[in-house]
């Protein structure tokens, strides 16, 4: 009795300490989750809006939302793939070669974050519509070019808005790299290219899972981008579901398109951690 | 007033079309530091008859509401206009359905009035709380469907059609119908051609290219609307109610619109010309209802008696371009504005405009037509 005195408190005291976050995590995420599990089972009453039933009619209607997940799962990705082919120069850039201001440099990459993204996406707009670049470049004679309302915008927006979220991952990994590693590999006669393929790729890898994780999580729920820069013309997911909400009321179908996402989302992001954990196994093996 | 009016007003004064005075007016910067300055005790607030709480939340069209009349009605009541611009009246509807959305004034369009009543998604009105409005001096043609079996939901605001803007600089073609109009979009005018984020007035408006009633919810007819929309979809440059920006900066040229979007586009290029297809296609009258959960409805009574005040609806009329359906405001306008053929039609083209049908808002195969014409 006596020993199980201490065992006890500490266990009331964790369950005390996880309440708040528990309270959080079932009313916020859990919670809302159900109910767009359950209105997905549904049907859209006859003036819009959820009414109850069951049928899997709703599912069997994902199809129609095909283009918009077309648009997603192939937007998302090379949208991830820019932002980590532009970021992953400039993290290393900042975390290996700058050696004064760095903490300027690093201000200068968060400084967007303080304006609103919307308006910074507006802005956008502005540089991509006809009077913007389009005209700069007419100047020169490159005459016709369009960018605002295409596929190309909306790309040019992801790469932009979510370049410091890929950033700053790579940045603290690379940061974090033991630079006697790298005097190790020139001592064993390795030239720049097999240092940084053998040595600083692998050690940072981390982080550029984790920067592709976040952006690409992100990108999958997009609205805004596509919204602004796309003009009604590419389609995410996103897009879809304010529609199915806002504009056609169809409630369940909305939720089943949701529900769809969240799972195509929880099958990427699963085989992107078990692949990242497969890499890291490797090198801890070959590291032996 | 939302993010994405503050950016347009923002856009408007960068692009040097309206003054640095204006645009604190029109975003309300002006008044922000007014009610900031109130908060903190640095401003006694006005005495108003009774108090009408320190905010009305009105909900409404973009461009749709002269800064400076809000402007004033704060200064008068104590109270600020927060605004809430939409894109279409399902928007408008989807908000209020979901439940408790906190506004205090609506703009809802004719046809909408009797499915917003049945669902009891806005109240009866009190007429005597809006002592400036005079049933008689409108005309009933456009404001009968303020009433629903006998009983005031809404007030008229304004009326207006539904026909599309071209920049005549570039569309020479001189089009006169919606088969033109859409003719055009697929072939000369290809990518620079826009259409309303809104279902009533895109399907609508396909609808006419058949010479189909605008308001058809046959399904056959509704069919061929969504075969000419999918193959005209590539061609379009976008899919937007707020197509001003894109008109002006001339990446599109020819777009769906409403009357008072017209007048402020001539008013900033003189090429650009409103054109009824002589098809027909809608008229319509925006009303001023009250939500049926509207946190401060005193407030709400407050602001529409202020706005249909006659001398403060001519300055609204000024503003946005629409005609009043008032005629004690009318009175008051310039003769010119009167005898605009953007806002006043001739009679034979307004002849074979349709009001919205009452069902249409909540009309499923609508509904589901246009989100798979955007999701296409």
């Amino acid at each position: 009795m006596k020993r199980a005195g201490p065992g006890r408190r500490r266990a009331i005291v964790t369950a005390l300490l996880l309440a708040p976050s528990t309270l959080w995590f079932v009313a916020l995420l859990v919670m809302p989750l159900v109910v767009v599990l359950v209105f997905s089972l549904g049907e859209r009453a006859p003036a819009g809006g959820y009414q109850a039933g069951f049928t899997f009619a709703n599912y069997l209607n994902l199809p129609a939302r095909l283009t918009a997940f077309t648009n997603t799962l192939t937007l998302a990705p090379v949208g991830t793939l820019l932002c980590l082919v532009f970021a992953y120069p400039l993290a290393y850039f900042l975390a290996v070669k700058v050696k004064r201001a760095k903490l300027m440099l690093l201000v200068l990459v968060i400084l967007p974050f303080w304006t609103s993204f919307l308006l910074r996406t507006y802005a956008w707009i502005i540089l991509l519509s006809g009077k913007g670049i389009p005209s700069w470049l007419a100047v020169v004679g490159i005459e016709g070019v369009r960018l605002i309302n295409t596929p190309t915008a909306v790309l040019i927006g992801i790469v932009y808005g979510y370049l410091p979220l890929m950033v700053f991952p790579i940045y603290v990994s690379l940061e974090r790299l033991d630079k006697r590693l790298l005097e190790a590999a020139a001592d064993l006669y390795a030239d720049p290219i097999a240092t940084f393929r053998r040595v600083t790729l692998p050690l940072s890898l981390p982080g550029v899972v984790t920067g592709c994780l976040l952006v690409f999580i992100l990108l999958m729920g997009e609205y805004l981008i596509p919204q602004l820069l796309g003009g009604g013309k590419v389609f995410f997911i996103g897009n879809a579901l304010v529609d199915l909400f806002l504009q056609s009321r169809n409630w369940p179908f909305g939720s089943a398109v949701a529900i769809a996402l969240v799972v195509i989302m929880i099958v990427a992001v699963g085989l992107a951690t078990r692949w990242a954990k497969h890499q890291g196994a490797t090198r801890e093996v070959s590291l032996l | 007033m939302n993010k994405r009016e503050f950016l347009h007003h923002l856009r408007r004064y960068q692009q040097g079309s309206i003054s640095r005075r204006q645009f604190l007016g029109a975003t309300g910067l002006g008044v922000a530091s007014a009610v900031l300055a109130t908060e903190l005790g640095l401003r006694p607030r006005r005495a108003f008859a009774g108090d009408i709480g320190d905010r009305v939340s009105l909900c409404t069209w973009p461009s749709y509401h002269d800064p400076a009349n809000l402007e004033l009605f704060t200064q008068a009541t104590g109270a600020t206009v927060e605004m809430t611009v939409f894109g279409s009246n399902e928007e408008m509807m989807a908000k209020l359905q979901a439940g408790a959305a906190g506004y205090d004034v609506l703009v809802p369009t004719n046809y909408t009035i009797r499915d917003y009543a049945s669902q009891n998604l806005i109240q009866p009105l009190d007429l005597a709380q809006i002592p400036n409005h005079d049933p008689s001096a409108h005309d009933t043609r456009f404001t009968g469907e303020g009433a629903v079996d006998g009983t005031v939901y809404a007030v008229p605001k304004d009326w207006g059609t539904t026909g599309y803007v071209i920049n005549s600089s570039e569309v020479t073609e001189g089009p006169t119908t919606w088969k033109e109009f859409w003719d055009l979009t697929q072939t000369t005018h290809s990518g620079r051609v826009m259409v309303h984020d809104y279902q009533l007035t895109t399907i609508g408006n396909a609808l006419k290219y058949y010479g189909y009633s605008f308001n058809s919810i046959d399904a056959a007819e509704l069919a061929k609307a969504e075969e000419l929309l999918l193959a005209v979809k590539p061609h379009l440059f976008g899919i937007n109610s707020d197509y001003k920006p894109s008109m002006l900066s001339g990446d599109a040229i020819m777009s769906i619109c409403w009357t008072g979007d017209a007048v402020q586009l001539r008013r900033e290029n003189a090429a650009m010309q409103y054109v009824l297809g002589r098809e027909g296609g809608e008229i319509w009258t925006d009303f001023y209802a009250i939500p049926a959960d509207a946190p401060n409805v005193k407030g709400a009574y407050a602001l529409i008696d202020y706005l249909v005040t006659p001398d403060i609806n001519a300055k609204e009329v000024l503003f946005h371009g629409y005609p009043s359906t008032d005629a004690r405001t009318n009175a008051l306008l310039p003769k010119e504005l009167l005898e605009d053929p953007i806002l006043y039609p001739a009679a034979e083209v307004l002849a074979p405009l349709e009001f919205g049908a009452t069902g249409l808002i909540t009309n499923e195969a609508r509904a589901e037509l246009f989100a798979r014409f955007k999701s296409a």
